[in-house]
């Protein structure tokens, strides 16, 4: 198993900022948005933008959930193992807010289907965006993209991409794995 | 741990620790998924589940129902009373003839000790067991614990007295063996007579005050008195276990400490509870009905995620 360096700290941190200034572009002060990371790996990234929002930018309250998508996954008894859910925190309502979904990386769009079919149990919103750090190109199974993405990469079939975040693995960076 | 040690479920005494832990994690989500605007997930849209009783109920089979629903399974149901077991049908049979429509799960309510165990030999189905005779009700007990573990932080400790028709009562039975399991202490009490005799080698203490069993615990499950099982008198008059074995307000009140009241349904109102107990902030018998469905949605799910394709 080798391992390369797609990001580092640094390159992670600017790539933030920005996504945060594109999200203030689009969104203003945030009063009828709703941000929404995906369990497991999404809501750290969430977690950090709204932070950066708040801190940085000085946007005020913005209201931020957690959804967990297990129950809605198309491969339910099609692997070995039985899919274990993680918390869902979604403490407003989404009836005719825009909602902006956040993950970690986009492969084959299948968890974004799922989510889609998730949030509908909360109400109508307004519209749903997404946002991911990483854009894995040429890998969709789905009709499927982001709206705002951090960095887009090239990654073949048995290569894994993982992003490791402070809160969770110690630092921020992305690996492009080969397994 | 992510998976059931079982592929049925036939009573608490086929499970482990790390089976109860795992469902109460997995009811934790669906509790939180039946208190949304819209309470239904897709998950189990390619599973066909059939409710067999051939007993009556009305809490369990509502909430097993509901359940079913909730994980978006199609759902077909059976009782006794208008089926071809009045014709003379064995269980084997009428079950397979169920089956033979593609039917991945079973959920059985039946008056045989042993009906699910029986059936799960014979059947290629997954079986859920919703109470065979006065044997087990195991996702009572697991709905019992879960609530318990709601209100108190954990069941790890807690002192549990289980009151009334402990003979009759398979709910008694799952709740000492689930209760036992996680570790806390189980008591029973009840008039002597229906007091299993050699209840005592379960490792449950046994007595017969109630007064002195409701100053040791912290819990209650109160029991219905099972008048439907009961061929012979076991005692004297509903008067009188009332006066002995019946909870009120001004008893409970003055008990050393406030205990947690439970009881698994339905409730014969001023015999075991009267109806200000029942109706009181010390009781949880509401909470236990809502549990019973995020219970038995984990269960389902859990289940369900072992039938291969």
């Amino acid at each position: 198993m080798s391992q390369k360096v797609l990001l580092n700290a640094k390159e992670v941190n600017i790539i933030l900022h920005r996504l945060a200034c594109q999200l203030i572009e689009k969104h203003n002060d945030f009063s009828n948005t709703v941000i929404i990371g995906l369990q497991p790996r999404g809501v750290f990234l969430a977690d950090r933008l709204v932070k950066i929002l708040e801190e940085d930018y000085k946007v005020k309250s913005i209201q931020l959930g957690h959804l967990d998508i297990t129950f809605y996954r198309d491969d339910f008894r099609r692997g070995d193992k039985t899919l274990a859910a993680n918390k869902t925190e979604i403490n407003f309502i989404v009836e005719n807010k825009n909602i902006i979904l956040i993950d970690d990386v986009l492969y084959t769009g299948r968890s974004i289907r799922a989510a889609l079919t998730a949030i509908q149990s909360f109400g109508r919103p307004n519209e749903i965006e997404l946002l991911t750090l990483i854009d894995r190109r040429f890998s969709r199974h789905l009709p499927i993209q982001p709206d705002y993405r951090g960095r887009q990469v090239d990654v073949i079939n048995n290569e894994k991409v993982k992003v490791n975040w402070k809160e969770q693995d110690k630092e921020d960076s992305v690996y492009l794995i080969e397994k | 741990m992510s998976e059931l040690s079982v592929n049925h479920l036939l009573g608490i005494k086929y499970l482990n620790k790390e089976d109860i832990e795992l469902i109460f994690k997995t009811a934790d989500h669906f509790k939180e998924v039946i208190n949304r605007p819209i309470k239904k997930v897709p998950s189990l849209r390619d599973i066909t589940i059939a409710n067999l009783f051939f007993e009556n109920s009305t809490r369990t089979k509502l909430s097993f129902e509901l359940a079913e629903k909730r994980l978006s399974a199609d759902v077909i149901n059976f009782s006794s009373a208008q089926s071809s077991v009045k014709k003379g049908e064995t269980l084997i049979d009428t079950v397979n003839n169920i089956l033979s429509m593609k039917v991945d799960m079973v959920v059985m309510r039946h008056p045989n000790p042993g009906a699910g165990v029986f059936l799960s030999k014979h059947v290629n189905a997954s079986i859920i067991n919703a109470g065979d005779g006065a044997h087990e009700h195991p996702t009572q007990a697991l709905l019992d614990s879960y609530s318990i573990r709601e209100k108190l932080g954990e069941v790890k400790g807690k002192k549990v007295v289980i009151v009334g028709d402990i003979l009759h009562s398979r709910v008694a039975l799952s709740n000492i063996y689930a209760l036992q399991l996680q570790g806390a202490e189980v008591m029973v009490c009840g008039p002597k007579t229906l007091l299993p005799k050699y209840i005592g080698k379960l490792g449950v203490k046994v007595e017969t005050n109630l007064r002195k069993a409701l100053n040791w615990c912290d819990v209650a499950n109160m029991l219905r008195v099972q008048n439907e099982r009961m061929e012979i008198s076991y005692f004297p008059s509903t008067r009188e276990y009332t006066q002995q074995y019946g909870v009120n307000k001004d008893f409970l009140d003055s008990l050393d400490k406030e205990i947690t009241i439970m009881h698994p349904g339905p409730i014969n109102r001023g015999v075991e509870i009267t109806s200000d107990v029942a109706d009181s902030n010390q009781a949880i018998i509401l909470d236990q009905v809502q549990n019973g469905v995020a219970i038995r949605m984990a269960v389902i799910y859990l289940l369900a995620s072992k039938i291969k394709q």
